[in-house]
């Protein structure tokens, strides 16, 4: 069953059940198996997982079994991009994925550890994702990191908006 | 920005705020559309004056208010930190899901 209707945005729960993990749960209005789908076959996930300002997932390569590597890139977008590799550490489709994530500018203090649950119920799945860091420091150091990467593209935004809002005003 | 919020938490002075919105206005327009006596129109710009909220020049007999968007573009970036990427990137995948589900139900359908 399809309609045009304009559904209201599930919420991102972002949680704390530790103190060297950040986990963030989301409701997908489908079953597990393509929302586990979307989350491992690169020509699906270059088609949702955008990086900052929206840069492109340029490079996505996804050796799917025990021990296989991943590699994420987005950009080169003018002149930067931002890239992490990592390996596969448990696969069980569609319920569960656990692999390792170490990003090339190391803004996270070290690897970390990223556990995926996919939990159906009633043709939804709830997604919860779970991030261990290194230390309670790293953890925390990341969080202020991401915060700041926020608003300074909350910024850069907002500098266009005010740039166009100029303009009328001239 | 607690001045800025303390500012803005009186049903009045937001008020103003969103008729300065559109650009700058004499004080007295800002009476007649409030519907509120000059000296508490007044007294209330005054507030957002203080909280660096509005900026006052003298044009002739006239005086004109109009908005400063410097702690507003504060209040807006600490919004912005509560964002995540994750929200607009998990709406993309709303949408490819139900592409996906859309596709899934046509191939079941050519299967039986």
């Amino acid at each position: 069953m399809t309609t045009n209707t304009v559904k209201r945005t599930e919420t991102l729960q972002v949680t704390m059940p530790s103190e060297r993990e950040v986990a963030m749960a989301r409701v997908f209005d489908a079953p597990r198996e393509l929302v586990f789908k979307a989350w491992t076959e690169p020509a699906l996930l270059k088609r949702w997982l955008y990086g900052p300002e929206e840069w492109p997932l340029a490079v996505c390569e996804i050796d799917l079994r025990v021990g296989g590597a991943l590699r994420f890139q987005w950009g080169p977008y003018e002149g930067k991009y931002m890239g992490m590799s990592g390996v596969y550490r448990e696969i069980e489709p569609p319920d569960r994925l656990v692999f390792t994530e170490m990003w090339d500018d190391n803004w996270t203090g070290g690897e970390t550890l990223v556990t995926m649950t996919f939990i159906g119920r009633a043709s939804k799945t709830t997604v919860t994702q779970t991030v261990q860091y290194s230390s309670h420091a790293a953890r925390d150091a990341a969080l202020k990191t991401g915060m700041a990467r926020g608003m300074a593209q909350a910024y850069d935004r907002l500098a266009e908006i005010l740039a166009g809002k100029a303009n009328q005003e001239i | 920005m607690m001045a800025t919020l303390k500012a803005l938490a009186e049903p009045s002075r937001f008020q103003i705020i969103e008729l300065l919105r559109n650009g700058p206005r004499p004080v007295g327009d800002l009476v007649n559309r409030l519907k509120l006596p000059q000296p508490q129109v007044s007294k209330h710009l005054r507030v957002l004056s203080d909280a660096g909220l509005v900026d006052v020049r003298v044009d002739a007999q006239r005086r004109i208010y109009e908005l400063r968007p410097a702690p507003l573009r504060e209040l807006e970036v600490w919004i912005e930190r509560y964002r995540s990427i994750w929200e607009e990137n998990y709406q993309r995948l709303d949408v490819l899901l139900e592409e996906m589900k859309a596709k899934e139900g046509k191939r079941r359908r050519r299967k039986r």
